[in-house]
């Protein structure tokens, strides 16, 4: 299946990588990693928690996009000048707004995000508490009043 | 012609659909009674007829018959013949007809060979499978239909996104839509035994192949969807929390919770409402998820169809049949007794409790998936990604999976932790053990961790239920447990060593560099020009080897450029090893003439996905166990209600 095409193949072909070269980003840390493995690890980590303003669903750390690649070499410039990965979102949040991070900042509009988890801890709790302790009082009061077996 | 003989069909089927709902419900009043007795037969030919759409439009789409307009918009000429067929479930219209088929066939199924139920419960369960399908059809019908013609003639077709030209895609959509819609049956059947309060051991035992079935579809369908996206995105990721994610993970967490819960229902009669409660929300997770994908309303890699008017269609869809599925169930749920009860320190215990734990990861799930549209709405726009679901869903996910260790082992109604605590002594040792090597070792994050030592000691554990019994006696559906669960330990220690231990190089080099990533030393031989049937790329031979005596492999990643429609992906090319994955991608030339790579060693990541295939094998494994005893007790009755007539007509003849 994979011949290679002659001349009129290769037309195309002279095409897709000037096409390739266009799209992608040529910002100096867009595709280089930073050579202290601690610091492209915290690099790394924050790239994965920003969303690619330009793409659907991807975070910058995994898309090809141009304005993917300069916001990752934006982060690796900057952790490599030593600021901090918080910094660097707060920075980034207060230029491109909450969307950019997939990290939701607890604020007036995000606050259910973070109390809903409780809310369904304290049901789960009280679900079985309640379950468990009609069971036992059934229990005490007489088991005749069990359900019949299967 | 063809397209319209599938029309047609179409047609037929849905006006089916309305008859058979008339049927089941004038059948359950005392005057209608004749009526039910065409529900089953209707089910079936309407399933049929569904069946018949569906293979019309595959084959419009096999021909490329550019004059239907979805054929056109969707496929191109040139494209190979398994994307073609392929095409025609890969787009809004034709997945719908999916949708429907796989409703259809399902009903028809059960109205088939489902004689368990007493005649009343399974003419509300028809009824209640054809006002859903009914919904669908109208949808179908009125806003999406898949045969609308085109004119004039276009020469060529629009093709198909070439991320989606893939095998993974020709079998991943319809894997999962026969788990969505499989819930329907469940949800039919739990619609039926509201309707006629026949909630007990006989109802869940008709329920469960179905829940079983289904659920094996949705875990295989998002093992492959994962792995696709693995592979074809390019970038190693293998979840992303992306809201079609969601949506297909939201179902499998209700399946996972009802199948257990029916269970229950089935050994011990206890949790009845409970487990009509699940069916209902399971289904509704389905409808849920597809409308999230199908209108469009998130723009996401998935989401093909962008229009409105489907979105509020579906949106009235999912309002009907689940407020009125809720609503029959706050009715009636009152008068469903609770059934049997039990201690919180037994087998139902456990299951209980891990049932409202993946219930409440389903709902995390669910608030975060659709809490950015509230948001929109409030006007302001807000990402919810991997750093608020991975901690959050851990939060319930970890005792969960400590419980899961104990569960299989306790005893039904009442049992001791005392009696089993011993045998949990080994895997306890084993989670301290991992745990004080991994902070000797190496530097792990606190998920990855949690997830290394408790997957370990979930491993060893959920063997446990095998001690001490004869292996070649146990029931087939003990070993579907034991095997899902460690299916669970597997997938777990999987994701957290891809997590804790992978190692990302990205360089830059010339031909004949060699480059170095985790163990494996990377040599870019040379670059040539490949051609395939749609595209053209240009390919990376690369020489890799394992450590510094290992044996020269040969790599191949591509940089493929599709001409219909135009577009630029990166095949990437992977080595297995039994420890773990080489991942290879070509990225773009640069000004110097020097070629960008992209490598990833990931130790232990092939475990997500083996895990997530033993998980669904011990589904199988649990269907065929009860598939065979359910057949041989019908088998077993019929040979006694035989003796017994024939006994009869002895006497009678006597007489």
């Amino acid at each position: 299946m994979r011949r290679v095409l002659p001349a009129l193949a290769a037309v195309a072909m002279l095409g897709a990588p000037a096409l390739a070269q266009q799209e992608q980003s040529t910002a100096p840390f867009a595709y280089r990693q930073l050579d202290d493995p601690a610091k492209e690890r915290a690099a790394m980590d924050l790239m994965e928690t920003l969303r690619c303003l330009q793409c659907q669903g991807q975070s910058i750390a995994d898309s090809d996009a141009p304005i993917a690649g300069s916001m990752r070499s934006l982060v690796r410039e900057r952790i490599k000048a030593g600021e901090a990965p918080e910094e660097i979102r707060s920075w980034l949040i207060e230029r491109y707004g909450d969307y950019v991070s997939y990290a939701p900042q607890l604020t007036e509009l995000t606050w259910p995000l973070f109390a809903v988890p409780l809310v369904f801890l304290l049901i789960a709790v009280l679900l079985l508490r309640r379950r468990f302790t009609l069971v036992r009082e059934a229990e005490e009061h007489g088991p005749g009043h069990e359900g019949e077996e299967a | 012609m063809i397209a319209e003989l599938g029309l047609a069909a179409l047609w037929l089927a849905a006006a089916l659909a309305g008859l058979q709902l008339l049927g089941g419900s004038l059948g359950l009043t005392a005057k209608g009674q004749a009526l039910g007795r065409v529900v089953r037969p209707v089910a079936v030919v309407q399933g049929l007829l569904a069946l018949f759409a569906f293979f019309c439009l595959i084959y419009v789409f096999a021909i490329t018959d550019l004059s239907v307009k979805l054929v056109a918009l969707n496929s191109h000429s040139l494209k190979p013949l398994v994307f073609k067929i392929a095409g025609a479930w890969g787009n809004h219209e034709g997945s719908m007809l999916l949708w429907v088929t796989v409703m259809g066939v399902a009903g028809g199924f059960v109205a088939l060979i489902e004689r368990r139920l007493p005649e009343r419960t399974m003419l509300a369960t028809l009824a209640g499978q054809a006002f859903v399908s009914l919904g669908f059809y109208a949808f179908l019908l009125l806003s999406s239909n898949p045969f609308e013609r085109l004119s004039p003639v276009p020469a060529e077709g629009q093709g198909l996104n070439p991320l989606l030209q893939d095998l993974g895609l020709a079998f991943h959509p319809p894997t999962l839509y026969l788990g969505y819609v499989g819930l329907s049956v469940a949800f039919s059947f739990a619609i039926g035994a509201l309707v006629t309060r026949e909630v007990g051991p006989a109802f869940a035992r008709a329920m469960r192949p179905w829940v079983l079935a289904a659920w094996i579809f949705l875990t295989v369908g998002i093992t492959a969807g994962s792995y696709w996206a693995y592979y074809e995105l390019g970038w190693g990721g293998w979840w992303f929390w992306d809201p079609v994610e969601n949506a297909s993970l939201m179902p499998w967490l209700a399946a996972t919770a009802l199948l257990h819960s029916v269970s229950v229902l089935a050994a011990r009669d206890a949790l009845r409402t409970w487990t009509v409660m699940l069916g209902v929300v399971a289904f509704s997770m389905s409808m849920v998820g597809t409308f999230l994908v199908r209108s469009g309303i998130l723009t996401s890699v998935h989401a093909f169809a962008v229009d409105p008017e489907r979105g509020s269609f579906i949106l009235a869809l999912l309002a009907i049949n689940i407020g009125g599925a809720l609503t029959l169930f706050a009715l009636r749920a009152a008068t469903v007794s609770e059934g049997a009860r039990f201690a919180p320190m037994s087998r139902e215990g456990a299951l209980v409790i891990n049932n409202v734990l993946l219930c409440a990861i389903l709902g995390i799930v669910l608030f975060g998936t659709l809490y950015p549209l509230v948001a929109e709405a409030l006007g302001a726009q807000v990402s919810v990604g991997p750093p608020y679901f991975n901690p959050m869903s851990a939060l319930f996910a970890v005792p969960m999976l400590v419980v899961l260790a104990i569960g299989p082992m306790l005893r039904w109604r009442r049992d001791d932790f005392a009696r089993i605590g011993k045998n949990l002594v080994i895997p306890a040792m084993l989670v301290v053990v991992m745990g004080g090597a991994l902070v000797a070792v190496a530097d792990v994050a606190l998920l990855p961790f949690l997830g290394l030592v408790l997957g370990v000691g979930l491993g060893w554990a959920s063997l446990l239920p095998l001690r001490g019994r004869n292996l070649r006696r146990l029931p087939l559906a003990v070993w579907g447990m034991v095997v899902a669960h460690f299916g669970i330990a597997v997938a777990l220690v999987g994701m957290s060593s891809e997590s804790a231990f992978s190692t990302e190089k990205l360089v830059a080099v010339e031909v004949g560099e060699i480059t170095q990533v985790g163990p494996w030393g990377v040599k870019l031989d040379r670059i040539e020009p490949v051609a395939g049937p749609n595209w053209t790329a240009l390919e990376a031979r690369l020489l890799v080897r394992y450590g510094p005596d290992g044996k020269v492999t040969r790599l191949t990643p591509q940089s493929r450029t599709f001409w219909a429609p135009p577009q630029n992906t990166s095949e990437s090319a992977l080595l297995t090893r039994w420890n773990g994955q080489l991942y290879a991608v070509l990225g773009g030339e640069g000004e110097d003439g020097r070629w960008q790579l992209r490598l990833w060693w990931k130790p232990l990541v092939p475990l997500i996905w083996l895990g997530g295939l033993l998980i669904a094998l011990g589904g199988l494994l649990a269907l065929l166990g009860r598939v065979t005893t359910d057949v041989r007790r019908s088998v077993q009755s019929d040979r006694i209600a035989e003796r017994r007539e024939g006994e009869e007509k002895l006497r009678e003849d006597r007489a």
